[in-house]
């Protein structure tokens, strides 16, 4: 009977209109509670100005705002860093499983040297004191912070994506006389992206989302484009959420996205 | 052909191969069976250099089976494998898994690996299954694909390491009768398994390993009606009462 009555209460929760209902409860809950806050506060709410950061219609024609420029300027830089990131994290995985003496011990003292330590901190190492020494600028610095510091996470999703390979297909790739790159490219690493997908949409979201760190640096992406524009005009309220909300569709665009490989991907049967 | 002579194999400090000596001539088809863990998959599997050997010679073919020899590659060609469990790649058709060690590895074209491919397939009996995908086929059907996979490398000796112990009943003979009809047309075959009836059709020589060594080598005739040592004589009563 009590088994019954929990299944019917369960029921009643998932059916459509109650869901909703809960859901724009806690939402519209939610927004009234900050929106509330800001008006005890006696906040001067300026919505209809933020059009303009993203789009302008003036006498010269049609013009990017700059949320739109800085939004453009993270996923370049998320872009350019995840693509860094990937050669290094595969580079690091492969030597980590290569099986050399050396190879490992590189790869593991790579990997704990940047996953202990705070990326802030990785970042000033790159631009104050790797910078100076290369002579590299602040967008460069910002890419490789990024590229070393994602690379050993990605890495470790390479090595448990190569790891779950199962170690019969090694054995079939060389039993037919394959060396170990071939049976890496045309049969370990096709296997093992079914493996490293989820984990790898998680990472390209934490790397978005962290790229917002160089704004210390004055990197001119979305966060520091945020803060520009509170500086210039004091709406900080109405530029975060909206910078909040500019995240959140780039990371869910990115996750949908990457849904539709992994359909691709599935074995087939 | 393959001549294996005072063979140890080590695992840590468990010895899995004990002084193995054994040798098979060119078209020669040889049975190994016994108890499991005795030490027939290890001793198969350092022929083509899958495990390699601690101690002794094992020579394939005039190339000398070891780790960091540089005929590994040449003597994979020269050795076919198949396996217990397939090791089909999943992710490739059954043609695709036919033509990529010949394309990649011997590097022939893709029309004439596909040519090899089909005339394989055709010789395991299932041309028709060559666009699916592994597991869309039957254990047995897989197991003849692993068999047309390694045919296709043309290579001289086939390895067999316990074919049909994965399979269901009903698929075991399908297997066995490809098997029978390869053993007729001259490649070198050695074979780990259970299966006696199979074994006294096809072995030339029937070898029984017990704990890592070779108990008893002899032609089926005298294997299975009269072996040598007491040991034998139990393991051949334990499996053919059924």
């Amino acid at each position: 009977m009590a088994a019954q009555k929990r299944t019917t209460l369960k029921a009643f929760l998932n059916a459509t209109p109650v869901a909703v209902g809960l859901y724009f409860i806690v939402i519209f809950g939610l927004i009234w509670l900050a929106f509330s806050g800001a008006q005890a506060m006696g906040y001067n709410w300026q919505w209809y100005r933020m059009p303009q950061y993203f789009y302008r219609l003036t006498d010269d024609g049609f013009q990017w705002g700059e949320i739109v420029v800085g939004l453009l300027k993270t996923i370049q830089l998320s872009g350019t860093a995840f693509i860094f990131a990937t050669l290094l994290g595969l580079l690091v995985a492969l030597l980590r499983l290569s099986g050399l003496v050396v190879g490992t011990a590189v790869a593991v003292v790579f990997l704990e040297f940047v996953r202990n330590m705070p990326i802030l901190v990785l970042l000033y190492l790159f631009y104050y004191v790797l910078g100076p020494i290369f002579k590299f600028d602040r967008y460069t610095a910002s890419i490789m912070c990024l590229a070393v510091f994602h690379a050993a996470l990605i890495s470790e999703i390479f090595r448990a994506g190569i790891n779950a390979v199962p170690k019969g297909q090694w054995e079939g790739a060389t039993s037919i006389g394959m060396t170990k790159a071939q049976a890496y490219r045309y049969i370990v690493l096709p296997q093992s992206i079914k493996f490293m997908l989820p984990p790898m949409t998680g990472e390209v979201v934490h790397l978005v989302k962290s790229s917002a760190i160089v704004s210390v640096i004055a990197v001119a992406e979305l966060t520091t484009i945020g803060r520009n524009l509170i500086s210039d005009t004091y709406m900080s309220f109405e530029i975060w959420f909206t910078i909040a909300v500019v995240y959140l569709v780039l990371t869910l665009i990115l996750s949908m996205g990457v849904t539709r490989i992994e359909k691709k991907f599935a074995v087939k049967t | 052909m393959i001549s294996v002579s005072n063979v140890d194999k080590y695992y840590g400090t468990f010895q899995a191969l004990t002084n193995v000596t054994l040798n098979v001539k060119q078209g020669e088809r040889v049975v190994i069976c016994g108890p499991s863990g005795s030490g027939k998959s290890t001793l198969i599997r350092c022929f083509n250099g899958l495990e390699f050997h601690n101690a002794g010679t094992i020579r394939i073919d005039g190339i000398d089976v070891e780790e960091d020899s540089k005929d590994l590659r040449r003597l994979r060609q020269e050795v076919g494998m198949v396996f217990q469990q397939f090791n089909l790649f999943p992710h490739l058709t059954i043609l695709e898994n036919l033509t990529i060690g010949p394309m990649k590895v011997q590097k022939i074209s893709r029309a004439d690996a596909e040519a090899r491919a089909r005339k394989y397939l055709e010789r395991v009996h299932i041309p028709e299954q060559a666009d699916k995908y592994p597991a869309q086929l039957s254990g047995g059907q897989q197991q003849r694909v692993a068999i047309a996979r390694s045919l296709c490398m043309e290579t001289r000796i086939m390895l067999f390491d316990e074919p049909t112990s994965a399979l269901d009943p009903e698929m075991i003979n399908e297997v066995l009768d490809v098997m029978v009809e390869l053993a007729d047309t001259g490649i070198t075959m050695v074979c780990v398994t259970h299966e006696m009836g199979f074994a006294r059709k096809v072995a030339d020589t029937m070898v029984f390993m017990e704990a890592g060594q070779i108990v008893e080598v002899s032609p089926p005739e005298k294997f299975f009606t009269n072996p040598e040592s007491e040991r034998c004589k139990m393991f051949l009563n334990q499996i053919l009462e059924h």
